[in-house]
């Protein structure tokens, strides 16, 4: 099977002015099996930024080993596709050329490229789209975008860096139904990194609350909210009181990590 | 019909500036009506406002034509096209008695004598105090000081009223009379005069490079032109007059002899170097000041008296006969008037600096003409034309000859018999030198066009290297701190301080212009590269890892276009400067292109040539800023959106 398996990850950044090092993560593990939808939230400087790094293969942990499906983890591939906050979208290209990077990269015959994108772009409804440069699409489909040209290379895991942060309330609604959907659909393991409580409770079918210095799973939930989603409005359950007492729950664990940052500062 | 044009240049002038005053004058009502209507709707700072309004376009060309209308003297000669001709008679007079009027108070504020009489005293007290008594003996600076005290009792001699001769006092009364005839001739009027056949089958003012004719063409100008002749002969007898005194004969003899016997110990007796030169030079300036007085150009105070108002007269008859001219003069003619020359009048001012727009366009139709046969292109070029070239002069420039010295085997040698039957390295030679007809291709040709290919050979040889090294630079350790202090050490030169270098290096041919070029627009595509390269967002890169690109795909498929609007940027900037630089360094060696022209025309002091250079360089450097942004909107229209 091609699990997520983290062992003993430990990464430290050294200033190279000071010399002083950061432990900004410290002993993660945790393993995600196939399918599984993990959202990861904590305070800023908790270090869940460069966990993600560090799995989609942008670093190198200083300790410890990733492996997915039994391979080490080294370096960045495709097996790992990324979504980042602000799309990273090529804006000299198209919306379907975007989305057929991928496939261009693997020089993958254009006919069948073709009717991959197309399909795609269907999928998170783009159809229509295709010619349109990314640069003249609302925040919101931009993201579309992003999510579309990450799935057309078909990835093991799918890395959301904090993907509908810079979205408006009512798009953010849409979306997270579109990545739940997306989720069912495809049964790809997905791991969203997130600021919003309620979207971490919404997107989660685990919960990591991760806490600051040194940067590691301060507790972790197992949540049935992702599951209705699918059959139930995402507005329904936010009114579950069962959805509150958690939220409440972990709000005051993040307020609580921040206190203790603020005083022994 | 274009010499009809080109003859009757004033008239088309007279109905270009009526237009133009149109055109003015519509403009600015509609644009004064326009800004009344708008006001209410608009908000200062309204970038609406910075995309302007064409009635202002119109208002703002036509001024500056019209202003240049009026300051080349275009005004004058479209309305007037006889005033100049009338000028030049009149400069022809003021010209013939210039010599009478230089000796009085009237273009000046002394007598020429009250000014010679005081330079020469002052020099002479110079003279005294500053002997270098070193290097004369007692006897002889005694024999220096009497000659200064003799010079000066010279000027008093002639100063004095009592000594001028005779001759002199009646020349100088005949003079003025004749002087006064001339006046009342001028006041007489030019009724019954007409202007000769020979006169009036002249060229027009302008039209050929002589720019005024000389012979007068209106009645006025016919009687300026008689009177004129006229005084030269008074101004003959003036210049012949002299101030000859008996009563300074004696003393001039003495002092004569002195200075002749110290030059005389200068020859004969022995001095060492030093002593001789200044020795020498000290009598030398002596006598210099002494020749000068006997040469009866200092008059007493009150001779000139007589002459001097008669000359005043005739000024004012001049005036008074000048009429409706004066005031054409004062409103149309800005600057100093004309000037007459042994062979033609010119324009003085702004009229001679400033050619008018009628003569700068017949002149660029001139050297636009491609028919270098008839008198057009320049200097056996044309300006923008084309030829038949032979496809072998291409392949010989392209070729290096040395590439041909390293294939292996020699070259051939002459036989026993003395003939000479070439190899095939002598024939491939003969391929790379360009001596082998291959058939011809069409081409451009013409200064317009050696300037244009300089730049783009340049500019293509700057954006190949320039562009991959920039990249390069921007993404990799190595490129970067290699190549940056050779780049950044060359790149603040100004480029015509390589410009000596390179001429010595290649010669005064097209390659070092090109290589000169090429390494402005090298550094600038280099920098603009870099920028763009290493202005790439993380995310993006990270994103195109996690697609699957290699390193090498990420070059090409994302930093390359990421670069791309710098790139582009780089390359406007390149033309633009190299634009600049070549026209400099086509003024300094070469026989082609806008710059060669400019030269040219400047040691010839041919302003129409001049403006035409100004003009085509102005334009061409617009034209290409404007195809650059039109090309920089068409393929990166996500610039500032990303």
């Amino acid at each position: 099977m091609s699990d997520l398996i983290c062992k003993n990850l430990n990464m430290t950044f050294t200033n190279p002015q000071t010399g002083l090092k950061i432990e900004a993560l410290k002993d993660i593990n945790f393993s995600l099996k196939k399918g599984e939808l993990l959202s990861v939230l904590g305070p800023s400087g908790c270090g869940k930024t460069t966990l993600l790094n560090m799995i989609a293969g942008f670093l190198n942990p200083t300790a410890g080993s990733m492996s997915l499906g039994g391979n080490l983890i080294e370096g960045p591939s495709v097996e790992r596709g990324m979504v980042f906050q602000q799309g990273a979208l090529f804006e000299w290209l198209t919306v379907s050329k975007n989305v057929d990077f991928g496939l261009r990269m693997k020089k993958t015959p254009k006919a069948e490229a073709k009717k991959l994108v197309d399909k795609w772009l269907n999928i998170v409804g783009l159809q229509g789209f295709g010619d349109t440069p990314t640069y003249q699409l609302s925040g919101g489909m931009q993201q579309r975008v992003a999510l579309a040209r990450c799935l057309v290379n078909d990835p093991d895991v799918i890395l959301m860096d904090e993907p509908l942060g810079a979205l408006d309330a009512l798009t953010r609604e849409k979306m997270q139904s579109l990545i739940l959907e997306l989720w069912k659909e495809t049964g790809k393991t997905i791991l969203i990194i997130t600021h919003s409580v309620e979207e971490a409770l919404l997107l989660g079918e685990r919960l990591f609350v991760m806490a600051p210095r040194p940067g590691r799973i301060h507790k972790e939930y197992n949540l049935p909210f992702a599951e209705e989603g699918l059959t139930k409005s995402l507005r329904e359950i936010k009114h579950d009181p069962r959805f509150g007492d958690v939220r409440e729950e972990i709000l005051s664990m993040i307020w609580d990590m921040e206190e203790e940052i603020m005083g022994g500062a | 019909m274009l010499s009809w044009v080109s003859e009757e240049r004033a008239f088309i002038a007279a109905i270009v500036i009526i237009l133009l005053l149109c055109c003015f004058t519509i403009s600015i009502f509609i644009g004064v009506k326009q800004t009344a209507f708008r006001e209410k709707d608009e908000v200062f700072g309204d970038p609406e406002r910075t995309l302007g309004g064409w009635y202002w376009t119109i208002t703002g060309v036509s001024s500056v034509l019209l202003l240049w209308f009026y300051f080349s003297w275009g005004i004058g000669r479209a309305f007037f096209p006889e005033a100049g001709n009338e000028m030049c008679q009149i400069a022809k007079l003021e010209t013939a008695i210039a010599p009478i009027t230089a000796t009085l108070p009237i273009n000046s504020r002394y007598f020429k004598s009250t000014v010679l009489t005081r330079r020469n005293s002052e020099q002479l007290e110079i003279l005294l105090s500053g002997m270098p008594t070193s290097v004369f003996n007692k006897v002889e600076q005694a024999e220096l000081i009497e000659i200064i005290e003799n010079s000066k009792a010279i000027i008093g001699i002639f100063s004095n009223q009592k000594n001028q001769s005779t001759e002199s006092v009646a020349s100088l009364k005949k003079i003025s009379s004749d002087l006064r005839t001339l006046s009342a001739e001028l006041r007489l009027g030019f009724d019954d005069l007409l202007p000769t056949k020979d006169a009036l089958v002249q060229p027009n003012w302008g039209t050929t490079y002589i720019e005024i004719p000389l012979l007068p063409i209106t009645p006025k100008g016919v009687l300026f032109d008689s009177i004129s002749d006229q005084a030269s002969i008074i101004t003959k007898t003036f210049l012949k007059t002299r101030n000859k005194s008996n009563a300074g004969d004696s003393l001039i003899e003495s002092t004569k002899k002195k200075i002749s016997l110290l030059k005389a110990t200068n020859k004969s007796s022995v001095f060492d170097e030093d002593t001789l030169i200044r020795r020498k030079a000290y009598v030398k300036a002596v006598e210099r000041i002494f020749k000068r007085l006997d040469d009866g150009t200092i008059f007493p105070p009150q001779a000139l008296d007589g002459l001097n108002d008669a000359v005043t007269d005739l000024f004012l008859a001049i005036d008074e006969t000048k009429g409706g001219l004066k005031l054409i003069d004062t409103l149309f003619v800005p600057g100093a008037g004309v000037i007459k020359s042994r062979t033609q009048c010119t324009e003085q001012g702004s009229g001679r600096w400033l050619p008018k727009p009628t003569d700068v366009i017949a002149q660029f139709l001139k050297l636009a003409n491609p028919n270098i046969e008839a008198g057009g292109g320049y200097k056996g070029s044309t300006l923008f034309w084309w030829k038949w070239l032979p496809i072998a002069d291409l392949i010989g420039f392209i070729i290096p000859d040395t590439l041909i010295d390293l294939l292996p085997g020699d070259y051939g040698r002459h036989s026993d018999t003395g003939s000479f039957q070439p190899n095939y390295k002598d024939n491939l030679l003969a391929l790379a030198q360009g001596d082998v007809y291959l058939g011809s291709i069409p081409m451009l040709d013409g200064h317009i066009w050696d300037s244009v290919f300089r730049v783009l050979v340049a500019l293509i040889l700057g954006i190949g290297l320039g562009v991959p090294l920039g990249i390069y630079m921007g993404v990799s350790r190595f490129f970067k701190s290699f190549f940056d202090p050779i780049i950044e050490l060359y790149r603040p030169v100004p480029p015509l301080a390589w410009a000596p270098l390179i001429l010595t290096i290649f010669g005064i041919n097209d390659d070092g212009k090109i290589f000169l070029l090429f390494m402005v627009a090298f550094a600038i595509m280099v920098i603009s590269a870099r920028t763009g390269a290493s202005g790439t967002q993380l995310s993006k890169i990270r994103a195109s890892h996690s697609l699957g690109a290699s390193n090498h795909q990420i070059l090409r498929y994302v930093i390359l276009p990421n670069a791309l609007p710098e790139i582009l940027t780089g390359i406007r900037i390149s033309i633009g400067v190299c634009w600049g630089t070549l026209v400099a360094a086509e003024m300094l060696a070469g026989t082609t292109g806008i710059g060669f022209i400019e030269n040219v025309a400047r040691v010839v002091s041919n302003y129409e040539l001049i403006w035409v250079t100004i003009l085509i360089m102005g334009l061409l450097g617009l034209a290409f800023d404007i195809m650059m942004r039109r090309i920089i909107n068409k393929t990166i229209p996500w610039r500032g959106k990303g």
